[in-house]
């Protein structure tokens, strides 16, 4: 995820390109690999994907607001998104999860859910 | 007064530029406009109002990859059935119009701070600080998405951009988007 700001860029400099700069997508692709169904009793986890963008401040406050984490346990799960890719947030049924995946996607974080192997 | 958030009685304040300002506010109408034309009725009538009402959400994850960041896919690994494509259609057809509606409303309260905004520092409460920060999250997004960063890498490459490349104004919105996100962070309201 990004570290931080830089400070360097507190002011814009007013060399800016134009409003009409993000107007041009680029194709890119990313595939589901479906796996075999896994045992129907087993829970289910949503889980956050590391990304460039999401700032570690801003993931670390999300967690904090809306799963309600202490911040040292928001901070822990941040840095584990950070260092391995990936951390599993929330467990339960798949109906819950798909509500935490879509709170996640409102915060614009990158987040799935599977069932628990 | 600084040009980055800091904390304000009962919430954040900054103060911008005029030029900010409508920069900010043009590149959030932009994005707003990006993220309305995922669904709109064809037509304008009230029929197709009336059909739209009733309508499912889309099932298919948008071609536009800025759009896919913003709503991306809920199954990736294994879906039920061991089909996660299926699965994320059926999420997407249930979840993407509230999802779409929430960030509309996020960019449409921080064009609306910034068109009520005279002279003197932008004040937010701590309602605005939070539509503020998931628009301002939105926008940086879709700006990394258009400069083509996807990992680490690409993003660091774009740090030593020459002065005539394209991407160069670009990549300094997006560290000026950053910089405003994550002064508004260390100055919400917990």
């Amino acid at each position: 995820m990004g570290v931080s700001a830089r400070p360097s860029s507190a002011v814009l400099p007013r060399a800016v390109p134009p409003v009409a700069a993000l107007g041009s997508p680029v194709e890119t692709e990313r595939t589901a690999t479906p796996e075999a169904t896994a045992d129907p009793d087993l829970p289910w986890i949503t889980i956050v994907h590391d990304d460039p963008v999401n700032l570690m401040s801003y993931v670390t406050y999300v967690f904090e607001s809306y799963f309600g984490f202490p911040e040292p346990e928001a901070n822990r799960l941040m840095l584990d998104v950070h260092h391995k890719g990936r951390a599993v947030v929330s467990s339960g049924t798949r109906e819950e999860m798909e509500r935490d995946v879509q709170a996640m996607h409102g915060y614009g974080l990158w987040a799935t859910l599977r069932q628990d192997r | 007064m600084a040009r980055y958030f800091t904390l304000a009685e009962g919430g954040a304040e900054v103060e911008f530029e005029d030029y900010e300002a409508a920069l900010l506010a043009g590149y959030a109408r932009q994005m707003l406009e990006l993220i309305d034309a995922r669904e709109r009725p064809a037509g304008g009538g009230a029929e197709d109002l009336i059909a739209s009402a009733f309508r499912e959400g889309p099932s298919e994850r948008p071609a536009d990859p800025a759009l896919a960041r913003l709503f991306p896919d809920a199954y990736t690994e294994s879906g039920p059935g061991g089909d996660a494509a299926a699965a994320s259609a059926e999420f997407r057809r249930y979840t993407e119009g509230d999802l779409r509606a929430r960030k509309h409303e996020d960019a449409a309260a921080l064009v609306a701070s910034l068109e009520s905004l005279g002279e003197g520092p932008l004040v937010l409460g701590p309602e605005d600080c939070r539509r503020w920060l998931g628009a301002l999250n939105d926008l940086r997004l879709t700006v990394a998405s258009r400069l083509g960063i996807v990992d680490e890498a690409s993003l660091e490459a774009l740090g030593d951009l020459p002065e005539d490349d394209p991407r160069d104004g670009l990549m300094m919105v997006y560290e000026w988007l950053t910089m405003l996100q994550e002064s508004l962070v260390g100055s919400m309201p917990r």
